[in-house]
């Protein structure tokens, strides 16, 4: 007798009787397995009765637990296992559990890809996508070039409500970024500078690198987390929703009606913000300068005499490409999603992490450019 | 209504997915005014074959015929007329969140027609009461039920005054009172306005009170098994595709 009482266990002449009592569940059948493998001897010349007249429940997992328990007898050399006392109940339960353990799924298992192909397919997958990626920024360039030459078909009134949603409400968190950047700039260059009693010319330093670099990058940056995202996760949402579908079958072309209005809002707004940016940037500066004891108007035309119109230009012309690019990763990552819960999500850390890198990369070759030009 | 005249003529198509094809040599037509309903079973390719016939995907091989027009092969200003010729209601009803059911419906009026506002907005609103939505005109989809936002798809499908009409899969997620009313539309707005209607449907009911005719799709033989009036396919036990069907018999032996 086994101490475990939800089995028994007991033999005759040649025959193993395995006796199952009360419910054979999920819980059961774990238990059960456990207690009665080591149980069960070797044995090839005997018979195994499976005595299930005490089970007072079966579910599918019990089911699969006594077909398991079948094969398992069998590999224990027992020539004969029955089933005996089966209630009617549980008779379809048991014989397609039979069935399921009878058949080879493996077949259906997908091929696992070895180290080389897997790499070969990211590969290929990531050239598909760029060439994607290039197709529809050739789609978004051209529906902008039809768009100016009809300009009526802007949809200014979308344009507009982006352009407030981009742009005013990204106010706070620019104007807290730029004057906490040209503060913190200030007060780093304050420190070297002290030692030759030139602190008077952290302004230069303020003024140049916001109006030159940091405005731009700063201002470029915010909106790619902020408003990249949410036209990824806009147009994303709509792709989902089978909204692309219906305006493409109405004739209407969704990247004039969905991706224009965003670049244009985005392109625009980008430099507005941007001079802001440089100001409150500024402005960070001013208050570390004054706290040295010098007059605000000796900070004003010390940028006023060192900053020069090419570099605002410069600066400007940087913010107008930046606009594009954050409006065309957001839109083309939100363009390109796929099914799926978490398909939105994936389009717009997408959409940020392309329009960094964009914005990285282009400001190199700006850089690069300007150099040459002497600007 | 109904008439010999073709609205729609699918010739050899190959239908399926970056060159890979789920349906081949499918062939059939549609007459004017007709409702006509595709069925099969789940994964059979019925969405599939929707989106070659709407133009949201080109054929691997054959054509589509719109009125006359091969819209497999047009593109650019010649395939959006054959588009503004057809309305797609789909199964999720794809409103644009972000506007009003009215500002859904007046889309694609102010996209394509120079009428005055004033009267696209009585346009929309005779669109709503064919529908029974005429009180939920400025309300967001959002805020509208399942069937509503079904029957909103409808009214902005005809926006245009569409020829034929797509509807996918419309009683989908409905109760059967719900989804008796969008019948009761489908075969009011095909008798008043002799608009043609391709449905793709499972509802069993559905399809035998609106279907004047049906093809049936079927997974296995990657085309159609079987066409014929909803009573035709009932009773015809040589076909046992779509007898099962009718009938609700499980055959195992195809399992």
């Amino acid at each position: 007798m086994n101490p475990l009482p939800n089995f028994t266990i007991s033999k005759e002449n040649h025959t193993t009787i395995i006796c199952l009592i009360d419910r054979l569940d999920a819980k059961e059948a774990a238990d059960l397995w456990k207690g009665i493998t080591p149980k069960i001897s070797p044995s090839p010349t005997r018979e195994l009765i499976l005595d299930l007249e005490k089970v007072t429940y079966l579910d599918t997992a019990g089911a699969t637990f006594i077909c398991h328990l079948k094969t398992f007898g069998k590999t224990r050399g027992y020539k004969d296992i029955l089933i005996a006392n089966l209630k009617p109940e549980y008779s379809t339960l048991l014989d397609l559990a039979k069935d399921i353990s009878q058949k080879d799924f493996s077949g259906q298992i997908p091929k696992k890809l070895s180290f080389v192909e897997d790499k070969g397919k990211s590969v290929s997958d990531a050239l598909l996508e760029t060439k994607e990626f290039i197709t529809y920024t050739g789609e978004i360039f051209w529906a902008l070039v039809q768009s100016f030459l009809h300009p009526t078909k802007i949809r200014w009134a979308d344009t507009f409500i982006i352009a407030e949603r981009a742009g005013v409400d990204a106010l706070p968190i620019v104007a807290l970024i730029s004057f906490i950047v040209g503060l913190v700039m200030a007060f780093q260059a304050a420190i070297p500078m002290q030692m030759f009693g030139a602190e008077l010319y952290v302004s230069n330093l303020i003024g140049i690198a916001m109006v030159r670099e940091l405005g731009p990058l700063m201002t470029a940056i915010v909106l790619a987390g902020r408003s990249a995202s949410a036209f990824a996760a806009e147009i994303g949402t709509m792709r989902i929703n089978e909204e692309i579908d219906a305006l493409t079958v109405m004739g209407i072309d969704p990247v004039r009606f969905l991706i224009v209005p965003r670049v244009i809002a985005s392109t625009f707004i980008t430099p507005l913000l941007t001079i802001f940016s440089n100001l409150v940037g500024i402005l960070g500066g001013a208050l570390v300068i004054t706290s040295m004891g010098y007059p605000i108007i000796s900070y004003y035309n010390q940028i006023a005499s060192f900053v020069e119109w090419n570099d605002f230009a410069g600066g400007m012309l940087k913010c107008f490409v930046f606009g594009i690019l954050i409006a065309t990763a957001g839109c083309i990552r939100g363009y390109q999603t796929q099914s799926g819960a978490s398909a939105v999500g994936i389009s717009t850390t997408r959409a940020v992490v392309t329009g960094i890198v964009l914005i990285a990369v282009f400001d190199g070759i700006f850089s690069i450019i300007y150099y040459y030009l002497g600007i | 209504m109904k008439q010999t005249e073709t609205t729609i003529r699918i010739e050899n198509l190959s239908a399926g997915y970056d060159n890979v094809p789920i349906m081949e040599n499918i062939n059939f037509e549609v007459l004017k005014g007709e409702v006509f309903v595709i069925i099969g079973g789940s994964g059979c390719g019925k969405s599939t074959l929707l989106k070659h016939m709407i133009g949201l995907l080109p054929p691997i091989s054959g054509k589509v015929m719109i009125l006359g027009k091969n819209l497999s092969h047009s593109s650019g200003k010649e395939k959006n007329r054959i588009l503004q010729k057809i309305g797609v209601a789909f199964q999720g009803g794809a409103l644009f969140g972000s506007m009003t059911v009215m500002e859904n419906i007046k889309l694609p009026l102010k996209e394509f027609t120079r009428l005055p506002d004033s009267v696209m907005d009585d346009i929309v609103h005779l669109k709503l009461k064919l529908v029974g939505l005429e009180n939920y005109a400025f309300f967001m989809p959002s805020e509208l039920s399942g069937g509503m936002k079904k029957r909103a798809a409808i009214a902005r499908a005809m926006a245009l005054d569409p020829s034929i009409i797509f509807l996918d899969e419309p009683s989908a997620g409905l109760d059967p009172v719900t989804s008796a009313e969008l019948d009761h539309l489908v075969t009011d707005l095909s008798a008043s306005l002799g608009i043609t209607f391709v449905i793709i449907t499972h509802e069993l009911a559905s399809i035998e009170a609106i279907s004047d005719r049906i093809i049936m799709l079927e997974k296995t033989k990657k085309g159609i098994v079987a066409t014929g009036t909803p009573q035709q396919l009932k009773t015809n036990k040589s076909n046992p595709y779509a007898y099962n069907f009718f009938n609700r018999i499980v055959d195992k032996g195809e399992k």
